[in-house]
């Protein structure tokens, strides 16, 4: 919202300086976003009266006499068109700063600074400026857009600042409203704010006008969808004259970024911006059978708005129409031909209050908007509908654009723009604030913001001004009493009456960090990706048709296919953060995420889908292998204090000889392996990525598995190695199993060396395993251990065929 | 018989010969072959003078003996000395040769690291659970009711339009806010609550300083008589021990549908103290989170009379905590993955 100092001063007076203004503003709950001084870049300009002015001969030059009063009489060189001796003009003194423009007068490229100059040997002690050259605008100041010296009144005293002559001793205020307070979205509500936190009388804006006693015969306005429309105004102006507007508000809407039109849509737009009220101003003429119908949009209704494009309607859309069919698209623009033309004689004002999530849905669905939607959708009251249309009825008046007819329709549909009475206990405001504000700061407070407060003991009655549609409760009042009394009133507690609870992470918080943690220590970094991915994503695994990943949640309004999908799984987002990080040189890594997989119970959604943790890993480099992702994985099941064990089973995504399903207690709880070789390509890998997927949802019930201190051996161990031999396709686990389950005195049974070669014969390998042996109740006996090697011995060779190498 | 005098010179001799002998050593084991000649029990030299004993006459062993012995531990004697200066030589010829370039680069343990979000969000999990808050982590995919009609946010409001939300059906949508989670817990719990939600939550945007999805951190507190003056107190309490003693709490005010009075909590500037800087622009403040007293509807809303009960929420944004923390300039640099990025920020797990 942007608010210049001078507008708000209309309404309120305002001794503070801008600084401290923008300070009370800030405490009260309005952040001047920015702070601008309309003429910051310009100093040192002075009233310039030119006492004699020669041409330079043979150039387009003129050397000038100067009077600038008490700063001296100056030498200037000047090649405007317009200068002449006895009109006086902006001097650039030396030392001054202006804004520079390029060769064509008019293209701004920054400041510059006014030194002492010679042109064709004659000496220039500043410089006689243009509108451009001092920030100012056609709009903002009459003859400021001539490209050439911009003439002050005659009255300017030479050497008098030329600030304040041109207005641009002023200041805008760019101010954010929050979403409660769309009252304050225009001048005359900022100005409430202002007057309330200065404890100042806030002046109205004149609302007053003639009505003359013409009338617009037959003319009438039905409102047929109120519940779209609480409030719809209507009033006939005629003897309308279209002219320019008058340089003070041609100035107040180039401040805040309007363009001077017309005054009839000049006056709209002051309206709008000083009283919040969004108007509309019809062509009487083309207003077919002299009437307006609020009503819903039929299907397929079209209409052509101002700017030329046509939309196809529906029942959600709310049309402005006249006898025969639309004329507006209400609260966001005027239809192409009821507009105001040149030779407009007699208007039609609108003023109204339209439901604002309509105007916004409208807006957005159509992708139409305006100043006007802008403010329908941040809300507009009923009581501001009534003082949007007497204020622009008194400027028409004023401007004397017009006269007001005795024509008014006033169609409302239910509760009436008054003021409402709130009661609420002192006790209990106070006691949303944990601090007693006295009383007489509780009535100055609500006194200065017009709610008229009264007292009985505990008792709080204020009256809710009109345009306050926001305060609903006492912890309002409580809201309003202490942005003006001050946050910094509120004094620290800390739950003085509240009961003791006990704090901390749930089990399965504490294990999930756990993991992270373990994970990290393993030299893994913990990354984030989007719980979105893209249907290419799905794609690049080239998943089976039936596989349950396929199954995914869309977004119906993503911000691009790319973030269409929740996820399924954590994999291909892992593939494609590996692949970023090859490309950028990093060649060997690990990386984890914990996060959410969505899996929809029904499509489309009917109930919550199931959100399932998942922890993927991805690693990559010459120094990885299957093996080196096979202790993360062991990491978890370490850190968990779970036993996994790995059965070959390829995915679509992985290398079908180097991957695995991980297993626990017999249930399948993920999977891991190299990343296939078409996806490396795909991917533009260049060294092998290895990737691991596990199913923390299922793994949870698992977690919080007691560890417990098992005694150490009383007597002690024996170890022996075996070499065996057996056919290539026997698996280690295989052999393993058959090891433990053959002694029940085996503790730990490790691999430590695969040969394959002379003089094993060509289909078999050789694997070598230290087997530990751990009594219980007795020391073993000389031979005991020979005995059980024996008979483990004897099982491999009878289950498996397997043999000791010889 | 033997001569004592004759013995009493070989003594003498094999105690010169060690004498001289022993300067002229190199190392430890010249010096241990050099005892052994002398100090082996068999064969040594010193041994052999012992067996001579039975050669002297029978009143002269003791003096014999004496003489021997006292040789004997004067030779050991000599040659510990020997050997420990030996050693001692040799040990520092070893580690003279040993010495390295202590400039040369370190050999690092490359330990992986928690994402920076991660390790702001159990920072703030320590602080606040250490005031009795419990951590509920709600759903990622919410109704339209439980994100926004029971929170209080209405029909109408700009919150809910299609641009900021992410759908997934009509009635489901990717929760905006953590504040979703508190409606489950006030539902299902009666007071005293005192929760925390942290969470991935999703709004349509996609800039530089917007991502569509970032983490929040919602706390709720609902017991009798909470006020504005708890919620300040609480928050200094978190401001202090997440950025030190000195750090101090500003509250101004604000809007939330679900809160009211509502506030944005600004936070003395720890870069500079509140004297003004860069990071704070000049300010002296840092904005780190919106909070309010809970709108007495939400309470409503779930079933908890706001006649008897009271409460306090705040929202805590943990990129923004995380990126003012770290000075990361793009949020885009957190859901990268990039490794150099990755590795640079924040402890070591």
């Amino acid at each position: 919202m942007l608010a210049p100092l001078s507008w708000l001063k209309d309404f309120v007076d305002i001794d503070v300086t801008p600084e401290e203004l923008q300070e009370k503003l800030f405490s009260c709950g309005f952040e001047v976003e920015e702070l601008r001084e309309l003429g910051a870049e310009v100093s040192g300009v002075v009233t310039g009266l030119v006492e004699s002015c020669e041409p330079i001969p043979d150039t387009h030059l003129y050397v000038c006499r100067v009077n600038a009063g008490a700063h001296g009489v100056f030498q200037v060189c000047c090649g405007a068109d317009n200068v002449a001796a006895g009109r006086k003009f902006p001097l650039a003194l030396v030392g001054a700063q202006v804004i520079e423009t390029a060769r064509d007068h008019v293209t701004v490229i920054g400041t510059a600074k006014i030194t002492k100059g010679k042109l064709r040997g004659y000496d220039s002690e500043g410089m006689l400026c243009s509108g451009t050259e001092l920030g100012v605008t056609e709009d903002m100041y009459p003859g400021a857009g001539y490209n050439g010296l911009l003439e002050l009144p005659e009255d300017a005293e030479p050497g008098a600042d030329v600030k304040p002559i041109l207005g641009l001793d002023d200041w805008i205020f760019d101010i954010a409203v929050t979403a409660n307070r769309p009252d304050c979205q225009s001048i005359l509500g900022i100005a409430r704010e202002v007057a309330a936190v200065l404890g100042k009388k806030l002046r109205m804006p004149a609302l007053d006008y003639t009505e003359t006693d013409v009338r617009s015969d037959g003319f009438d306005v039905s409102v047929e969808a109120p519940e779209l429309c609480p409030r719809y105004i209507g009033h006939y102006v005629y003897d309308v004259r279209i002219a320019g507007s008058p340089a003070w508000m041609r100035r107040r809407l180039a401040l805040v970024g309007h363009s001077a039109i017309s005054n009839i849509v000049d006056i709209t737009n002051y309206v709008l911006t000083e009283i919040g009220q969004p108007m509309h101003a019809f062509d009487s003429r083309y207003l077919r059978g002299n009437r307006i119908v609020v009503r819903r949009a039929a299907k397929g209704e079209k209409i052509v708005t101002l700017d030329e494009k046509e939309f196809v309607l529906n029942d959600q859309n709310l049309v402005i129409c006249d006898g025969e069919g639309p004329v507006a698209l209400a609260g966001i623009m005027g239809g192409l031909h009821s507009g105001i033309r040149e030779d407009t004689e007699s208007v039609v004002f609108e003023a109204a209050c339209f439901a604002r999530d309509n105007i916004r849905r409208t807006s957005r669905a159509l992708g139409q908007s305006s100043d006007s939607s802008a403010a329908f959708s941040r809300g507009i009251y009923e009581y501001t509908a009534e003082l949007g249309m007497r204020r622009a009825l008194h400027l028409i008046e004023e401007l004397g654009a017009g006269k007001i007819s005795a024509t008014h329709e006033d169609k409302s549909a239910g509760c009436l723009p008054k003021s409402r009475s709130m009661e609420a206990s002192l006790e209990k405001i106070c006691g949303v604030l944990g601090i007693a504000v006295p009383e007489r700061e509780i009535i100055r407070i609500l006194t200065d913001l017009d709610m008229k407060p009264e007292l009985q003991g505990d008792r709080l009655t204020i009256q809710i001004p009109p345009y306050r549609e926001d305060m609903e409760a006492y912890p309002d009042i409580a809201e309003e009493i202490i942005r003006m009394y001050g946050y910094d009133h509120v004094e620290s507690t800390f739950l003085r009456e509240a009961q003791v609870t006990m704090g901390g992470r749930n089990p399965r918080q504490k294990t999930e960090l756990k993991l992270k943690r373990m994970l990290c220590a393993a030299g893994a970094c913990e990354c984030m990706h989007y719980s979105f991915f893209s249907p290419s994503d799905l794609e690049l695994l080239a998943l089976p048709e039936e596989a349950p990943e396929r199954r995914a949640i869309g977004i119906v309004n993503p911000i691009n296919e790319d973030l269409s999908l929740m996820r399924t799984t954590l994999i291909p987002q892992m593939i494609r953060a590996i692949s970023r990080n090859q490309k950028k040189a990093t060649l060997e890594g690990r990386l984890f995420e914990m996060a959410n997989r969505f899996e929809p119970k029904n499509l489309p959604l009917s109930e919550y889908p199931e959100e399932k943790p998942a922890l993927a890993i991805g690693i990559w480099g010459e120094q990885e292998s299957f093996f080196t992702l096979k202790g993360l994985t062991e990491t978890v099941a370490d850190t968990l204090l779970l036993h996994f064990s790995y059965e070959p089973a390829g995915r679509s995504f992985l290398h079908p000889g180097r991957s695995a399903r991980i297993l626990c207690e017999g249930e399948e709880v993920g999977c891991l392996g190299q990343l296939a070789y078409p996806i490396g390509e795909e991917t533009d890998m260049r060294v092998p990525a290895y990737l691991a997927e596990l199913d923390l949802d299922r793994i949870s019930k698992w977690y919080g598995k007691p560890a417990r201190f098992r005694p150490l051996p009383k007597f002690p161990e024996e170890k022996r190695d075996l070499a065996l031999v057996m056919e290539k396709n026997v698996r280690c686990g295989e052999v393993e199993e058959v090891i433990r389950s053959a002694c029940r005195f085996v503790t730990d049974v490790r691999l430590f060396d695969v040969y394959e070669g002379l003089p094993i014969p060509p289909s078999m390998k050789s694997m070598a395993f230290t087997v530990t042996f751990t009594p219980e109740e007795e020391a073993f006996g000389a031979d005991t251990v020979d005995g059980y090697v024996n008979k483990i011995l004897k099982k491999l060779k009878f289950t498996m065929g397997i043999e000791l190498r010889s | 018989m033997a001569d004592l005098s004759g013995l009493k010179e070989r003594v003498r001799e094999i105690r010169n010969e060690i004498l001289s002998s022993s300067g002229a050593l190199e190392s430890s084991r010249a010096a241990y072959e050099k005892r052994k000649e002398f100090l082996d029990s068999k064969k040594g030299k010193i041994g052999q003078l012992m067996k001579e004993m039975r050669e002297v006459p029978a009143e002269q062993r003791a003096e014999y003996g004496q003489m021997v012995n006292e040789l004997k531990q004067w030779a050991a004697q000599r040659f510990e000395e020997i050997d420990r200066s030996m050693k001692e030589k040799e040990l520092a010829i070893r580690c003279r040769a040993e010495a390295i370039d202590v400039t040369e680069p370190a050999v690092k343990a490359l330990p992986g690291r928690l994402h920076p979000v991660t390790q702001v969000r159990e920072e703030l999990i320590d602080v606040f659970a250490s005031m009795g808050f419990e951590v509920y982590e709600g759903r990622e995919i919410e109704t339209e009711y439980y994100n926004f009609t029971a929170l209080n946010t209405p029909q109408d409001h700009p919150a809910r339009d299609m641009q900021d939300t992410f759908y997934l059906s009509p009635e489901f949508l990717l929760r905006t806010q953590t504040s979703a989670g508190q409606i489950h817990v006030m539902e299902t719990k009666r007071p005293p609550i005192k929760i925390l939600s942290p969470g991935r939550v999703f709004r349509s945007d996609d800039d530089a300083t917007h991502s569509p999805m970032f983490h929040q951190m919602e706390g709720l507190v609902v017991d009798r008589h909470i006020t504005l003056g708890d919620l300040k107190g609480m928050l200094d309490t978190f401001v202090k021990k997440m950025y030190g003693e000195d750090a101090v709490t500003r509250l101004r005010p604000s809007y939330f549908p679900f809160t009211e009075p509502s506030v944005e909590v600004d936070v003395s500037c720890f870069a500079c103290g509140g004297k003004g800087c860069a990071l704070c622009k000049g300010t002296g403040w840092i904005e780190v989170l919106g909070a309010g007293i809970v709108n007495r509807r939400v309470l409503e809303n779930c079933g908890i009379d706001p006649e008897e009960y009271s409460g306090l929420a705040f929202g805590i944004g943990l990129e923004r905590i995380a990126m003012l923390k770290y000075g990361i300039g793009n949020i885009k640099l957190l859901f990268e993955s990039d490794l150099q990025v990755l590795n640079q920020i924040g402890d070591q797990e």
